[in-house]
């Protein structure tokens, strides 16, 4: 089910990553003030633009969660904001690396930009910790959604009070597209997309991977004539959708 | 080949500033081989725990073949 189309997902994203870091290496012209030095922005910024696009998706997958009580939304939204958290943690790597070679410091606590984003970062990261929580699963999908919900609407209302505040020393890039050059701005897009591509790849991988766990765990109760789920240990994995198995053929049911 | 097309392309000025953008897309390179090999340890996990199943799944087909077992199962079904 959830397999379907992840090869042509993966190539586009490798052709797309191939195509991104040719223009980022070979087209993209050299910025004047920080020269080879920017070439970080191509890396950075899409990752933290994916990034904080994962948690409000996550957040959406949630309210759809809530509304339905269907689980494999609870899965899609677990699975989102999993792999936001990682594309943040990249985030922040990146970004203190051109912090470092930019400003000749690793962190600096006065840069709004900087800081909210760790502030989004750890607020997530208490994500995993909340639902390992809370042993019942009902339970624990029900609050991972709420929170979900609410730190999903977090994230823009952060976005715009950074850009609110007065402080611009970090660089302007969404909205700002249009004062980058040309060749810039399409090495830009290009690396948006390929990024974007990366993300909803893994998110696709880490879906079947669930998927295909739960279908091999359902075919393991059949064969040992289980009728009931064995409890399942404490864990802040949502429960994959029961599995619906097609009856053997020539072979009675137990 | 590769030479003739190393020829064409600008000189890239890794001297200066081409620790720091080598280390940001070494990241996200470690980032997806990470995941890769997280996933490959899954994979084995499942091809193994799918071999498991194989085998239950022909220990019952020989147990159902069996002569005796299957008059019982017919019983039992009746």
């Amino acid at each position: 089910m959830y397999g379907k189309g992840l090869r042509a997902l993966s190539i586009s994203t490798v052709v797309a990553m191939t195509l991104a870091l040719g223009l980022v290496f070979f087209y993209a012209p050299l910025e004047a003030e920080q020269g080879f030095l920017q070439k970080i922005f191509y890396v950075h910024v899409p990752l933290a633009i994916v990034s904080l696009s994962g948690f409000v998706i996550g957040g959406l997958l949630a309210i759809q969660h809530l509304r339905t009580r269907d689980s494999r939304w609870d899965m899609r939204s677990y699975v989102a904001i999993h792999m936001s958290l990682i594309f943040g943690l990249a985030t922040l790597i990146t970004g203190s690396i051109w912090a470092k070679g930019s400003w000749g410091h690793w962190w600096v606590w006065n840069e709004p930009t900087l800081v909210s984003f760790l502030i989004v970062f750890l607020l997530y990261a208490t994500y995993q910790p909340l639902r390992f929580a809370i042993e019942d699963p009902e339970r624990q999908s029900r609050y991972a959604s709420v929170f979900a919900v609410t730190a999903g609407a977090f994230v823009p209302m952060n976005f715009i009070a950074v850009r609110l505040s007065s402080a611009y020393l970090h660089p302007r890039v969404l909205g700002g597209t249009s004062s980058l050059p040309g060749s810039m701005a399409l090495t830009f897009l290009v690396s948006l997309v390929a990024i974007a591509l990366l993300f909803a790849t893994l998110c696709k991988y880490e879906l079947t991977a669930k998927h295909t766990r739960a279908q091999v765990r359902a075919l393991r109760r059949r064969l040992s004539g289980e009728t009931a789920r064995a409890p399942r240990g404490r864990s802040a994995a949502p429960v994959a959708a029961p599995v619906k198995l097609a009856a053997p053929a020539g072979r009675t049911s137990r | 080949m590769i030479g003739l097309v190393l020829a064409e392309v600008p000189a890239l000025p890794l001297h200066t500033a081409g620790k720091y953008v080598a280390g940001a897309f070494v990241v996200l390179f470690a980032l997806v081989l990470v995941y890769l090999a997280i996933m490959a340890i899954r994979l084995s996990r499942i091809e193994r725990e799918l071999g498991e199943l194989l085998e239950l799944s022909e220990r019952q087909v020989e147990e159902d073949a069996l002569p005796g077992r299957a008059g019982e199962r017919e019983s039992t079904l009746a």
